[in-house]
Parts: C-alpha cells; structure tokens; sequence
C-alpha cells in the first residue's frame, strides 16, 4: 500500500482514474461529474436563511433548487478525498499564502485573502453564466463531445492564460 | 437494472459522496490542488493540469461511449450559446487566472489545509453564484441565450458516426500529450 502514501502520482496515472470514474458516475448513477452547481445551491441556501421563501421563487433557484443531491454530495467527498490524500502523505498542512505567489507577491496573507476573494467571486459569477466549470465543461462535458464544453474550456484558458500572465509577468 | 438503482435517492447521495472521495484523492495526489501548479499551467510552464484533463477525456469518451452503445448509459451533453458559454467562459477564465484554482480543485485545496481557497476562494465563489441568481433574469432575457445552438455533439455538427470523432480526437490528443512531454516539461 506504499503507493497510498506517496506525495504524488504521475499525472497520467491520475487523468486514467479520473476517465474510470467517469464511466462509474455515468453507469450507477447517470450523472457527468460536474461542481460549480453545487455552490449555486449552497448560496441559494445561505439565501433562504436570510430570506426565507423569496429565495425559492428566484427563477435561477427554480432551475437550481437549492437543495442537497448527489453533486452536492461529490463536492463534499472531493474535500474529504483530498484530506485523506494529504494527510496519508503527510502534506495536509495549515497554509495562508502559497509558495509560488509569496515569491512574486510577497507573504502578507492579507493581499492573497483579499485577491483570492475576488478571484473567486468573479469565477462563481462566469461559472453559472458558462454554465459549468473545469470540471463539468472540461472533463465532463468535453468526453462527451459536446460543442459548448469545448468552446467552454477553449474559454477558460484564454482568459486564465491571459489574467495569470498579466498578473505574473506584468504587473509584479 | 441501473434504471432503478439511478432512481434509490438515497443510495445515490451515498454514490455521490464515495465518487467525490475518489475524484478529491486523484486531484490531491496528481498536485491540482495545489496554487503552484494550477497557476503553472496557466503560465504554461508546467503541464500537470492539461495532462489530467486530457487523459480523463480520453480514457472517458471512449468508455462512456461504449457503455452508451451497449444501451448502458446515456449523455447528458450540457447545451450552449455564444452569450453564456463564450462570455461566461472568459470571465471564468479571468477569475481562474486570478484566484489559481478551479471550482473543484479548490474545494481539494481545502482539504489540504489551504486556507486561501476556504476563506477566498469558497466565500467569493458563493457570492459570486448569488450575484449570479440576482443577475439571471435579466441576463436571460438579454444575452444567455445569444447565438444559441443547444445540446449539439461534435458528432452531430459533423454529421459523422461519434467513433469517427472519438478515434482521431483520441490520437490528436496523445500525440499532443507527446509533444508536450518532449518539449515543454
């Protein structure tokens, strides 16, 4: 079992198992693996806290009912996952500001908790709006052929590329 | 069989949980959840994330489509339009670029004690799917649904059978795959 405990698996090792996965998802529970759903569902029920009925009768929310199903369930296994993978390794490991930014951007974790905040939020917003993620249009959606995924991840990379580049290379 | 096994809900939320174990272990130990080497990709000088995302395409569209000729599953492909998938996508991409990891590999950053993707990006990713649903009606009325073109498949676009899309996609990919292990790692 010495492969479980090792910090990392070769990449292609780990694209395989994803494409297995895949045909399990399809086969016992006729579902593509997808996540972004998932925290439209979770704000809409932080929402409901707040709001109460009102957030239910929101078209988007009619659509996505914010409610636990298996996606929602997926995400929560992919956080346990990769704590047992981490922590097996021995990698699993409090940390504010990742190495490869701290070396650019210095190790203030205030300025990466702000920067990942906006980050995030604007990819929530493009998420919904493409109406998937890297992992639903990306993996998912593209070994399905279909046309949107394609276009989607061709998208996805454009802009990251492009934001990571100038960020990276320009503005530091 | 599997019909009625698809329809146990209960049993399914169970399916879901193991499935995402599975998903959150392989993205742990093949390093994309990790800031470095997703924002690596990005900047193109290390090739993990592309070699994950393009070996699980390839090993999955050609089980899932075996599968789905043997009567054994079906596809669900995810329907688009220039507005919401080219538009949606780039903002996407910019906030990819910005915060260094994607919706899922975040949620896995998380469980390895990356406290950035909890407080950043798990927060900012639920206010961003709630300015979203504030958005929505009006964005569908206005720009969603712009060039639409639905739940098409490459196979359907190209008037082919899907093996004679999936074949030569298959290899474009591996020598692809090839090629970047040659020269750009």
């Amino acid at each position: 079992m010495e492969w479980l405990i090792m910090e990392r698996w070769s990449p292609y090792v780990v694209g395989f198992g994803i494409g297995l996965l895949s045909w399990v998802t399809f086969l016992l529970s006729d579902k593509a693996i997808g996540c972004s759903t998932a925290f439209s569902r979770t704000s809409g029920m932080i929402e409901r806290l707040f709001r109460g009925a009102r957030t239910e009768a929101k078209p988007y929310y009619k659509k996505f009912a914010p409610s636990v199903d298996w996606e929602w369930m997926l995400v929560v296994g992919v956080f346990i996952g990769a704590f047992l993978s981490a922590e097996l390794s021995g990698q699993f490991q409090g940390q504010w500001v990742p190495t490869k930014w701290a070396e650019t951007f210095g190790n203030t974790p205030f300025t990466r908790w702000i920067v990942a905040l906006i980050g995030g939020t604007i990819m929530g917003i493009g998420a919904r709006w493409a109406g998937g993620c890297t992992s639903g249009h990306g993996i998912s959606g593209t070994l399905q052929l279909a046309v949107s995924s394609w276009l989607a991840v061709i998208c996805f990379f454009i802009g990251g590329v492009a934001t990571a580049m100038l960020m990276y290379n320009v503005l530091s | 069989m599997l019909k009625t096994l698809h329809e146990r809900q209960g049993m399914q939320l169970l399916f879901g949980l193991l499935m995402g174990i599975v998903f959150g272990f392989l993205l742990q130990k093949g390093g994309a959840t990790q800031y470095d080497i997703i924002i690596g990709q990005l900047l193109l000088t290390d090739f993990t994330v592309v070699k994950i995302m393009l070996s699980a395409v390839v090993v999955g569209k050609i089980g899932v489509h075996l599968f789905r000729g043997l009567g054994m599953a079906q596809l669900h492909p995810k329907s688009g339009s220039i507005g919401s998938t080219v538009i949606g996508g780039l903002i996407f991409g910019v906030g990819f670029g910005i915060l260094g990891y994607c919706p899922g590999t975040m949620v896995g950053a998380v469980g390895q004690g990356s406290l950035d993707a909890l407080f950043g990006g798990i927060v900012g990713m639920l206010i961003g799917a709630g300015i979203f649903s504030e958005m929505y009606p009006k964005l569908e009325r206005n720009i969603l649904n712009k060039g639409y073109f639905g739940e098409l498949t490459w196979p359907q676009l190209l008037k082919k059978n899907h093996w004679a899309v999936i074949i030569p996609v298959a290899i474009g990919i591996a020598a692809l795959l090839f090629v970047i292990d040659r020269f750009a790692s």
